[in-house]
């Protein structure tokens, strides 16, 4: 298994200027690595919706790589989404999905099923070319191609199981996180600050 | 369902009159001329989902990257969508133009289509505004709920109130 700190640090040394769509466990490790926090965007009020949120970067600004660190529990509940991925067939966009059979957050209760595989389940909706890797060597090696290749890819990472030990408590200050790293990562890519407050935390 | 006659040409030039990039969503079967219709219009992309639910958080990453999405599902499909609305459209102040087919309206108000009795409800109890739109004579309803969008960076809805027309029925 590869743990989730070696996961996004090997990840992070291959992104270059790439945006980075996260939820979940992955965003905390994450975050402890990037150099590009305006590139950067942690989806934590949008349960299961990483992977719809990058593809939609991805459409946007097909110039630039777009990386969506999305978990299996999550990819679960938005699993339709890899057909859409798959029709729209973004040549930028690098799906990995951090397989630890659990749901970390809310205390690690198992999966419906932990047997999904989800690199083949996205071959087979159609993405351009899938991996599967449960040691860090073998990823190690890959990252180079893996990002050298069109995409829509998928690769599949089983991780150690980390389950969260205590509770998540949202606060005002917390889910102010969310739309002010949106309006961040819009005035990066597009140059013009022209998103203003709006919704109940901003 | 037909209330009104509302064509897809007229929209789809509505949405290129306010800058329209894509157009994300599920087709149903009110609005499958208007789908027919936009696969032909090489301005606007159409973005096909999987899922309804797709559509908000697909519309996110599009105006993080400067693009102006709208969203195009059926009232049955914006229920699904539920979480999304909340954290990823009001939660962050999303300018979004969400057209939501109004499946089961009619102008006499008695329906036994339940997705048609709790759409205007539904979009009250989340404070969203919206604008019911049931033929061409309503098409001036359009541009005040992208002007709607913008001044207040809320989601705004227009209820598609009738199946989109052939283009030949006048």
């Amino acid at each position: 298994m590869i743990s989730y700190a070696d996961a996004c640090r090997i990840i992070n040394e291959h992104r270059g200027e790439s945006a980075a769509v996260t939820t979940m466990t992955q965003s905390s490790y994450w975050n402890k690595v990037s150099e590009h926090p305006d590139l950067d965007m942690g989806i934590s009020n949008g349960m299961s919706k990483a992977s719809s949120v990058a593809l939609g970067i991805a459409l946007g600004d097909p110039e630039r790589k777009v990386l969506c660190l999305d978990g299996d529990g999550s990819l679960l509940m938005n699993f339709g989404s890899l057909a859409t991925v798959a029709g729209m067939a973004p040549k930028n966009f690098h799906h990995f999905v951090f397989n630890n059979g659990i749901y970390a957050i809310t205390g690690g209760q198992p999966l419906p099923e932990t047997g999904v595989h989800y690199a083949d389940a996205a071959k087979a909706c159609g993405y351009k070319a899938t991996f599967k890797f449960d040691d860090l060597e073998s990823f190690e090696n890959s990252m180079a191609e893996i990002m050298a290749i069109d995409g829509p890819t998928l690769i599949e990472l089983v991780v150690t199981p980390e389950p969260a030990t205590e509770g998540v408590d949202q606060t005002w200050e917390s889910n102010a996180k969310m739309p002010r790293q949106l309006r961040a990562m819009r005035k990066h890519l597009t140059g013009k600050d022209d998103w203003g407050p709006g919704g109940p935390f901003i | 369902m037909i209330n009104g006659i509302l064509h897809p040409s007229k929209v789809i030039a509505q949405l290129i009159q306010h800058g329209v990039t894509h157009y994300v969503g599920l087709p149903d079967s009110e609005t499958s001329n208007m789908y027919n219709a936009l696969m032909a219009e090489e301005s606007i992309t159409v973005v096909p989902v999987a899922r309804e639910g797709e559509a908000i958080p697909i519309a996110v990453g599009l105006h993080v990257a400067g693009k102006r999405p709208v969203v195009s599902i059926q009232n049955a499909g914006l229920y699904e969508a539920g979480d999304a609305l909340r954290g990823l459209a009001i939660g962050i102040g999303l300018p979004l133009v969400m057209f939501i087919g109004y499946r089961g309206h009619n102008r006499k108000g008695d329906t036994p289509d339940s997705a048609a009795v709790f759409l205007e409800p539904y979009l009250h109890m989340w404070r969203v505004e919206y604008f019911v739109v049931e033929g061409d004579e309503d098409l001036d309803r359009i541009p005040l709920a992208f002007d709607r969008a913008t001044k207040t960076n809320m989601p705004v809805a227009v209820a598609i109130g009738t199946e989109y027309a052939p283009e030949d029925i006048e």
